[in-house]
């Protein structure tokens, strides 16, 4: 965390695609007259994604005029939060968690491949590819250390296969997102130590405890 | 009401009470810098921590804590709050280290220091060294304007005033970006703040992160002569404290005062003291070979009494400015009087308001604080943004409050709250009278002092007195009619009768070419004076008056001399003496006094007692200050016989420009900065 400014290089408008601008209307609608402020986040949220992934000056006024709020509450609400970002990201904007259980699982490693592959925080590099930044945590510990990609997660990364990842992002070889050693969501890594079997050793309990209706 | 023990003392107050409230109502002092009682309730200095017992078993900030949010004790007893429990001081204690972590150690170079509630609050109730010893944050300065000053490292976050421009100024233009450590204090990207009435967040600044721009590094608040006096550069009559330092006025602060302003007041009553310092005319000038040339007070004198002895009184006359004192309007009318002219005029805007149509025709007559219960209200021909921003803030805190219909015939113009158009022009006024509005208890109509320098301005009268009775404005127990006059003086002017008598001339009429040949000019300068009369100008600043003027006889300002002002709802307001006038300048009665002699037409009071003496024993209700002598309201239904064509050009604003609306202004620096950004702003919202 630190003071968070506009970027200096700023685009001279900003317009919503008519896709977006309708998706907008209707989460405008969400909230009763006299309420739309509520749909702030929301609408930086899709101006930001829309915008390359970072929130510009006159998308903020674009907002703010959209909502009809002052231009200073929507400032508020863009440098608040840290999930919108105010200069430029890369093509591949990796977030890396860095909270406990990432870290004890090796996002230090991970950290040093972006330190050497990418630089400092918050750099894009030449080829505009990539830029990172270290976030709390992303509420995927069962899969530490992981990263995520733009709108997707990557986990159980060693700085090996991270390098890897990186590399074939820089390709623009395909890649698969969620665990890159192969497991599905956050199965336990060495196949199952309890509840292998269904409702007891014969398999049969489920049954009889479906038929086992009370009072029949 | 319900029963709240105190630190053991049992107080009944109302239930919406906060503890806080609470706690003052019993006299037990609890410090706080977010909580302001004309604010909402933020809640987030943590100062105001108090212990209870009924409600959360921990330190509980009282400032956003109801009475009855506790509950009572076991056996019915009311709930207990400790102000000075250990626990209450210890938890404000820790708060006040916390706050002081990152507040910068530069008190000796602080505007701030010596009314600076943090500094107060740390000796009172704060330890006496810092367990902290990491760096400090460091935080930019922001520009947010020409009037406030920004320290920022010095900023505690109370957001007081976040919350005075959003709520009271209606001009939601300051926020807090960022979070935690890093929030800071800003307008969007440093632009800056357009309200009139941003001086005020440097006095709900609690520490010195807001401070004065123009008074910067002038002097120690406890260096000052605090005089209270009453402000003049509208027709509100705002309560202010002049603050002076020898013979300079530093600074103006307002004063509580809940019948007029709360304790607001403009950027221009606050700020305009640096053209109290400049342009000023200090010494008597008379024009030779069409020069002005400084002469001594008896040469000017001599050169007026040989023009006036030449004219004949019919051919002699007098205009009276906006910021004259009844005293100096009394003797000027005393002295045309004796001159045997009927010619004497207080309105130089060319107001067709006149003491003849009665009192109620040309007052505020709700008052301002009956604005807070007004359920509608009409405002024509008006911009009160500018003309009377504090009464303005009025309107907008009633409107807040909910349940009002606000309207407006004439100028669109952004007043900080919605309004619905009722029309352009004087034609809208019969659409008013013909729509009776059902339901309205206290409707009131806000009238522009602009309506009525038409030409068609009683006729105007006339059509605004039959829609005021006919939309209910006018009735038993409530008279709604409310003029807002732009000029401090004008109230008092017509209560003394200083309107044209019998075939004489009015202020229009008078400055007309070859129309008079004596023209006393006591600081009229927004009318011009047309060649041909000899213009005797007794005023402050080299200002439009003087530049005309054949002899100028410098008068003193209202921060240098006491004086009667009727404010806009007729309330007469004593305006002290804060310092004297510069050079030779005189107090404007002793002025006209001097020369009543000089002319042979000697006034009869040696000094100010006497005159006020004589004021009171003509006009009673004038001397008995702070009270409103009441106005029949069948004036205005006299009024409305009155009749006439009226005009259908849509009606104006008195002011065009806020910040410029008197010679003191006009001669302010800071005025001139803010009126060239506010004219800025104007030309970037025309593109």
């Amino acid at each position: 965390m630190s003071v968070r400014r506009l970027a200096e290089k700023q685009p001279d408008s900003f317009a919503f695609t008519p896709e977006n601008q309708a998706w907008a209307a209707k989460e405008i609608a969400k909230y009763p007259p006299g309420r739309q402020a509520s749909a702030v986040i929301a609408l930086l949220w899709r101006a930001q994604k829309q915008n390359s992934y970072w929130l510009s000056k006159p998308a903020i006024e674009k907002v703010a005029e959209m909502l009809g709020m002052p231009k200073i509450r929507v400032l508020e609400v863009a440098t608040f939060y840290t999930m919108f970002n105010l200069e430029p990201v890369g093509r591949y904007y990796v977030q890396l968690c860095g909270t406990t259980p990432c870290m004890l699982r090796g996002a230090e490693g991970i950290k040093a491949v972006l330190r050497k592959r990418v630089g400092e925080p918050g750099h894009v590099t030449a080829d505009g590819l990539f830029s990172w930044s270290e976030v709390e945590c992303l509420g995927a510990c069962c899969n530490a250390p992981m990263v995520q990609i733009n709108d997707d997660y990557y986990e159980d990364l060693t700085p090996e296969s991270f390098a890897k990842l990186l590399d074939d992002l820089a390709a623009g070889r395909a890649v698969r997102t969620g665990s890159q050693i192969g497991r599905v969501s956050s199965e336990p890594i060495g196949g199952l130590s309890a509840l292998t079997s269904l409702y007891g050793s014969d398999g049969k309990g489920a049954a009889a405890s479906h038929d086992e209706k009370p009072g029949a | 009401m319900t029963k709240i023990n105190i630190d053991g003392k049992e107080v009944d107050v109302p239930a919406e009470y906060t503890l806080l409230q609470a706690c003052e109502t019993a006299g037990s002092e609890v410090p706080r810098f977010c909580f302001h009682e004309r604010l909402s309730i933020a809640g987030n200095c943590r100062m105001c921590l108090v212990e209870v017992k009924g409600g959360p078993p921990k330190p509980t900030a009282s400032c956003a804590m109801a009475v009855r949010d506790l509950r009572p004790g076991p056996n019915g007893e009311p709930p207990v709050v400790l102000t000075n429990s250990p626990m209450a001081r210890k938890a404000r204690q820790g708060v006040m280290e916390f706050l002081l972590i990152n507040h910068p150690l530069d008190c000796p170079i602080c505007d701030q220091g010596g009314e600076c509630d943090l500094q107060d609050q740390a000796m009172a109730y704060g330890a006496d060294s810092s367990r902290f010893a990491e760096n400090k944050r460091a935080v930019e300065d922001k520009y947010v304007g020409a009037l406030v000053k920004t320290v920022m490292n010095r900023c505690i976050q109370c957001t007081r005033c976040v919350r005075f421009v959003t709520e009271v100024a209606g001009v939601p233009e300051l926020g807090a970006i960022g979070r935690g450590e890093d929030m800071e204090i800003t307008s969007y990207l440093e632009s800056a703040l357009s309200s009139e009435l941003q001086g005020n967040v440097v006095d709900l600044c609690p520490v010195g992160a807001l401070t004065s721009k123009p008074t910067a590094f002038h002097a120690r608040p406890w260096e000052y002569t605090k005089t209270e006096s009453v402000d003049v550069m509208d027709a509100l009559g705002s309560a202010i404290r002049i603050d002076s330092r020898g013979r300079e006025v530093v600074r103006i602060l307002p004063r509580v005062n809940d019948a007029i302003n709360e304790e607001w007041i403009s950027d221009k009553t606050r700020h305009v003291v640096d053209g109290l310092k400049t342009q000023r005319l200090d010494r008597p000038f008379v024009r030779i070979d069409g020069k002005l040339k400084p002469a001594s007070w008896r040469d000017a004198f001599a050169a007026i009494a040989a023009k006036v002895k030449a004219a004949s009184p019919k051919r002699i006359g007098a205009i009276v400015g906006d910021l004259a004192t009844v005293e100096e309007m009394f003797a000027l009318e005393g002295l045309i009087d004796k001159l045997g002219s009927p010619n004497i005029d207080c309105r130089q805007d060319g107001s067709k308001l006149h003491p003849k149509f009665g009192r109620a025709s040309y007052l505020f007559n709700s008052t301002v604080s009956g604005l807070d219960e007004a359920d509608a209200i009409l405002i024509i021909g008006s911009n009160p943004r500018l003309e009377s921003p504090v009464l303005n803030a009025r309107i907008r805190k009633r409107w807040l409050k909910g349940g009002v219909q606000v309207g407006v015939i004439g100028e669109q113009a952004d007043l900080t709250y919605a309004y619905n158009t009722l029309g352009a022009g004087p034609e809208s006024l019969a659409a008013v009278a013909e729509k009776s509005a059902p339901g309205l208890t206290k409707p009131v109509f806000v009238v522009g002092a602009a309506v009525f320098t038409r030409a068609d301005g009683v006729a105007i009268l006339a059509s605004l007195a039959k829609a005021a009775a006919a939309a209910g404005i006018v009735k038993n127990g409530w008279n709604g009619f409310n003029v807002l006059h732009t000029a401090a003086s004008r109230v008092g002017g017509l209560d003394l009768g200083l309107v044209p008598g019998e075939g004489g001339l009015d202020a229009p009429a008078m400055v007309r070419a070859g129309a008079l040949d004596v023209l006393f000019n006591l600081g009229a300068d927004e009318i011009d004076v047309e060649p041909g009369a000899f213009v005797v100008y007794i005023g402050t600043h080299g200002d439009r008056g003087a530049h005309r003027a054949d002899v100028i006889l410098p008068g003193a300002a209202y921060t240098e001399k006491t004086g009667i002002y009727v404010n806009t709802e007729g309330r007469p307001q004593f305006a002290e003496r804060a310092v004297f006038p510069p050079g030779d300048a005189r107090e404007d009665w002793s002025i006209l006094r001097a020369l009543s002699e000089a002319l042979g037409a000697t006034l009869p009071y040696d000094s100010l007692t006497q005159l006020r003496a004589a004021l009171g024993a003509a006009h009673a209700h004038l001397v008995r200050f702070d009270q409103i002598a009441p106005a029949d309201s069948a004036a205005l239904t006299a009024a409305a016989a009155l009749g006439g064509a009226v005009d259908r050009a849509p009606f104006r604003s008195a002011v065009a420009d806020f910040y410029l609306t008197n010679p003191i202004a006009r001669a302010s620096r800071v005025m001139a900065e803010c009126s060239a950004l506010a004219q800025g702003r104007l030309r970037q919202a025309a593109e």
